[in-house]
């Protein structure tokens, strides 16, 4: 705790430092005062944007992982369904979201859908990519003692391939929890006047560089948060597991 | 007969072992002793119907549902002493709701299932039944421990349970002491010789000394084929020979001599 209060004054010190130093327009640059005061004047308005960016990030996250589970799961069954899917899955992953998120748009318009839709996809790969992995790395003596005991393919991964793969589940989940407001801003800068992303294009756009500031400040915070609840929650769920 | 494995296996174009007729006898401990890399998990795995790595033409037979004992204990870790010795019965699917509600990890049994095999359970539910063999394998007081909090021979001695809770009448055990120190080795040979009473034992083992204390017959496998050893000596009833006694010892030396020839 004291070293990231040291980091951040260290920070502050080194912005404010940098605009008395390079003489920097405000417009370039707002001073750390000046975005304090920006989110303080527009804390309605960025509490409004912030509170569809969050809507947007859960139901994403929510759905980006249970589809991405749910894919791990069915590839875990079928080696020759990870034979065809996990080629196409790289190749997706190829594909920049950003390239993806005007045509969203322009198939789901301009409310929350589109903006969920790229969160969805940022999400889904991380937590089906580590999944599958953990679900193909369950122990061998676990699995020989369960084929003897007769059990079926089904309660073999109900009972121990999904139980096993929980911590690289988790791995993902975390992962993917970083990464979700990053695939609802995307989407909010495309098209739509809502959310964190929509003020930060408008603000930009208006050279309001501090409440541009303002925002992403909000969202780095509101990332931070959602990141290590979605941590705790793991831990506190699957602790049984090894999370 | 209870169990037969006759014909030969080979890894890629090599011959794992050369050609074989292995029979396990109700009721007794045979033992399949060897040095590492003959093939002697091979066989195992063959009768227990798992995956070898091996190419193997021949005969596998037996007439009776196994058991498995490994070197690894393959316990799981997030399941209790309790849960892992019923782990069979998780598997598929006969706990009763109740226990299951009290281990974590599963929900619902299948009604349909549930009823078929509670009429093959013994009469005793399985959670007592499970209870009572904890007890016997001398882990009461950690029934509700976590593998992790157990030592390697408290493992091993869950995996008895686990082994013994599947009540079947072939057992194979698949070096499964070999990893334990001098004494506990010894502790779990006479304690699996009490506990597996009356059983089919395949002991699978590259040790002279356990097969000289567990083997009603002992079969020496090497590069060159499948010897049966003569066992002359009497096992008593229900307990591992006396690891101190000359006539015990002298074997272990005659069994190292055929392993080294």
């Amino acid at each position: 705790m004291r070293t990231a209060l040291a980091l951040i004054l260290t920070v502050l010190c080194l912005w404010q430092g940098l605009i008395w130093l390079a003489q920097m327009p405000p417009f370039l640059l707002p001073s750390p005062r000046a975005v304090a005061e920006a989110l303080w004047l527009n804390r309605a308005e960025i509490t409004r944007h912030a509170g569809f960016t969050l809507a947007e990030v859960l139901l994403g996250f929510v759905l980006g992982a249970a589809l991405g589970a749910a894919l791990a799961i069915a590839m875990g069954f079928s080696d020759r369904l990870t034979g065809v899917l996990r080629p196409i899955l790289t190749f997706s992953q190829t594909i920049p979201v950003f390239a993806l998120a005007p045509i969203l748009t322009l198939w789901l318009g301009f409310g929350m859908a589109p903006k969920i839709a790229v969160t969805v996809l940022i999400v889904f790969f991380p937590v089906a990519s580590a999944f599958l992995d953990g679900l193909m790395r369950t122990p061998q003596a676990a699995l020989d003692l369960a084929q003897v005991m007769g059990a079926s393919r089904i309660r073999i991964m109900r009972h121990l391939r999904i139980p096993a793969a929980l911590p690289s589940l988790a791995t993902g989940l975390r992962l993917a929890a970083v990464y979700a407001p990053i695939g609802a801003v995307i989407g909010e800068w495309v098209g739509g006047a809502r959310g964190l992303g929509a003020l930060m294009i408008h603000a930009n756009g208006r050279m309001k560089t501090d409440l541009v500031f303002a925002a992403l400040l909000v969202l780095s915070v509101m990332t931070v948060i959602f990141a290590r609840a979605v941590a705790l929650a793991l831990h506190r769920a699957w602790r049984r597991y090894g999370v | 007969m209870t169990a037969l494995v006759r014909g030969q296996a080979w890894v890629g174009e090599t011959p794992l072992f050369a050609p074989i007729d292995l029979t396990v006898a109700p009721g007794r401990w045979t033992c399949l002793l060897g040095p590492s890399g003959v093939g002697k998990s091979t066989i195992l795995r063959l009768l227990a119907g798992l995956e070898t790595g091996a190419r193997f033409q021949g005969e596998v037979t037996r007439d009776a549902p196994v058991a498995l004992m490994a070197q690894d204990p393959g316990l799981i870790p997030w399941l209790d002493v309790a849960g892992n010795v019923t782990l069979g019965a998780r598997l598929r699917g006969t706990l009763p709701a109740s226990f299951l509600s009290k281990y974590p990890g599963g929900r619902e049994t299948d009604p349909v299932e549930g009823s078929v095999s509670r009429g093959a359970e013994p009469p005793l539910d399985p959670a007592a039944r499970a209870a009572h063999l904890i007890e016997a394998v001398g882990l009461a007081d950690r029934i509700h421990h976590l593998p992790a909090n157990l030592s390697g021979g408290q493992r091993q001695r869950v995996a008895l349970a686990r082994t013994l809770f599947e009540d079947r009448s072939l057992v194979l055990l698949d070096e499964p002491f070999s990893a334990l120190d001098a004494r506990t080795r010894a502790q779990m040979q006479d304690l699996s010789a009490r506990l597996l009473h009356r059983r089919s034992i395949l002991l699978v083992t590259h040790d002279p000394a356990e097969a000289a204390r567990l083997g009603d017959r002992i079969l020496l496998l090497r590069e060159t084929g499948l010897t049966d050893w003569p066992v002359l000596l009497p096992r008593p009833e229900a307990a591992a020979r006396p690891f101190d006694a000359p006539e015990v010892l002298a074997l272990q030396a005659e069994l190292m001599r055929g392993m080294m020839a």
